[in-house]
């Protein structure tokens, strides 16, 4: 099939620019769906024209194991449910990531020059770290591994030495000085361990609550292995440098701008170990008192506006079309309704507008933090359905471990309702100043329920 | 090509990729963050064409070992990052009226 590879890189080129094409559509909510198709259609000529590379063997394996890779990321990403979605992203950012580690042990284990074989073992690193940083985070937000930062004395100094050993071993793979009589195939899987050993290190201290920035930078950093590994060919892959680098830099951008979202630096996130440590000497004053739903229905029949602050358990409660129900009853009885989306609530960014927008909830309806703040102390009844940490007024208090986050300010409003399964802590395992003001009741079960009560209750009025 | 010239070829491309990245995802509103996110996740999914490569070029077992993880993994990138967008970006189509219900 050699002589059809001339199309190679034509074809890359036309990959790369759909891949633009696509992105660009997809940061606009009218184009976004198309985008991905763009984006799609590219990724399968590219992937085809691949298999005319000059000299290439091993066709059945190739064919074999896109099969088995491409079935398996197919018919997990189908079954999933919309609510684990976060978790499949980091899944699939670390496979992506894998991938890229895999390609440079390959190279290195041949041929390179000095320049191919630093560009392979940077990627290497860097694939390597985003593997296991990935998976460690799909573990914690799947469950399968406790969420909150797990710490031991020494960590700061035991990861940088990680991390100092995995580049000391890097340099030899690519040196390979005379005077250490030994091969590159006992430094290759040093190399590796050390740096699939470092992703897993740096990893475990971030807490749940953080995920979603550091599946972001995850991300970005699988972008940038996959583009310095299209160098560790004998003729460079630019399709996977251009690509790449695009998402490197889009991944990095989208990072910042998730951890500027909570007001915390990039470090903070990495070395803060969020939510690990308890603050002390604060007794929260006040208890906790419930309410039943009638009740609750009572006040958002008769009340002059109302403001829905929905969070992660929303999502779990799968409530958003009874919320959506919800929000058509109390608008026929003309009372505004507006929700209060702030920038993290859920697992990941824009997390609720997904949710929202599949129930079919108007984009005018959504209004982000800084637009509905002002309002609250105008409102009636704030509806907390299963948000937590970003209603947490605790934020503006210092030496609390959420201190400096920006929230919504819902405790201004006149009454607050939270609807919430038990008397769990947040994701971040931190005491909720909130549902001991006197403002605020609680209602408690399962959010779906729990809204599904408030309609007929209102209904009835 | 020379390592040199390649090295500076490099990053012409490198500094306008980045530029391009930047420029496409800086006026993006919140609401498009996690499909976004989702979406580069698929794109970076492109290291399956170089997994297929360092498979096929592949001579010793090792490296035909650790080339056909590659491609599995990368191969699970592609498809598992298309359909997630895909299912994300599905609840932004307004032009189906209605939602399609969650099982």
């Amino acid at each position: 099939m050699a002589e059809l590879s001339w199309l190679i890189e034509p074809v890359y080129i036309v990959t790369i620019f759909f891949f633009i094409i696509g992105m660009q559509r997809m940061s606009h909510p009218l184009t976004a769906r198309s985008g991905i198709v763009w984006a799609g259609a590219a990724m399968l000529i590219a992937t085809i024209v691949t298999f005319f590379t000059p000299n290439l063997t091993n066709l059945a394996l190739i064919a074999i194991a896109i099969v088995i890779g491409g079935g398996f990321g197919y018919i997990a990403a189908k079954r999933v449910a919309m609510t684990d979605m976060p978790q499949m992203i980091a899944l699939y950012n670390g496979m992506g990531g894998g991938a890229a580690a895999g390609i440079s042990a390959v190279a290195l284990l041949g041929t390179t020059t000095a320049t191919t074989g630093s560009l392979a073992v940077v990627g290497g690193l860097i694939g390597a770290v985003s593997f296991t940083g990935s998976i460690v985070a799909f573990l914690k937000l799947q469950g399968w591994m406790r969420p909150r930062p797990i710490t031991f004395p020494g960590q700061h100094i035991v990861n940088t030495l990680v991390l100092a050993l995995a580049v000391i071993s890097g340099v030899l793979v690519i040196a390979q000085p005379s005077w250490i009589p030994l091969s590159v195939t006992m430094y290759l899987p040093l190399f590796f361990v050390l740096s699939l050993g470092f992703g897993l290190l740096m990893t475990l201290p971030i807490g749940g609550a953080d995920m979603p920035v550091v599946i972001s930078m995850y991300n970005a950093f699988t972008g940038l292995a996959v583009a310095l590994d299209g160098f560790s060919f004998a003729t460079p892959n630019y399709a996977m440098v251009v690509a790449g680098i695009i998402v490197g830099a889009a991944g990095s951008l989208l990072t910042l701008n998730m951890a500027r979202a909570m007001n915390r630096s990039l470090s903070n996130v990495f070395f803060g170990a969020f939510g690990a440590t308890e603050e002390k000497g604060v007794a929260i004053q006040g208890s906790m008192k419930s309410i039943e739903a009638d009740d609750v229905a009572v006040l958002l029949a008769y009340a002059d506006k109302v403001i829905i602050a929905p969070g992660y358990g929303m999502a779990v409660a799968q409530a958003q079309q009874k919320v959506k129900e919800l929000t058509d009853l109390l608008e026929s009885r003309n009372i505004p309704v507006k929700f209060a989306i702030h920038p993290v609530a859920g697992r990941m960014p824009g997390h609720m507008n997904v949710l929202l927008a599949e129930a079919g909830v108007a984009y005018d309806h959504l209004f982000d933090r800084d637009e509905i703040n002002p309002e609250f102390p105008s409102t009636d009844v704030v509806l907390v359905i299963g948000a937590n940490d970003v209603v947490n007024p605790a934020a503006h208090r210092q030496g609390s471990p959420l201190f400096g986050m920006p929230i919504l300010d819902v405790e201004q409003a006149k009454n607050v309702i939270v609807l919430k399964r038990g008397q769990g802590r947040g994701f971040a395992g931190i005491e909720n100043d909130l549902f001991y003001r006197d403002n605020t009741r609680m209602l408690y079960g399962d959010a779906q329920e729990s809204v599904g009560k408030l309609v007929q209750a209102i209904k009835k009025l | 090509m020379t390592d040199v010239t390649m090295l500076w070829t490099a990053v012409y491309i490198a500094m306008l990729a980045a530029f391009t990245g930047y420029v496409v995802i800086s006026r993006v509103p919140s609401i498009l963050h996690t499909p976004l996110m989702s979406g580069s996740n698929f794109i970076h999914g492109i290291v399956l064409v170089g997994a297929m490569v360092a498979l096929g070029l592949a001579t010793t077992p090792l490296e035909q070992g650790i080339g056909f993880v590659a491609v599995i993994l990368g191969a699970a990138n592609v498809t598992g990052g298309y359909v997630v967008t895909e299912r994300i970006l599905q609840m932004f189509d307004r032009s189906g009226k209605k939602p399609k219900k969650e099982v």
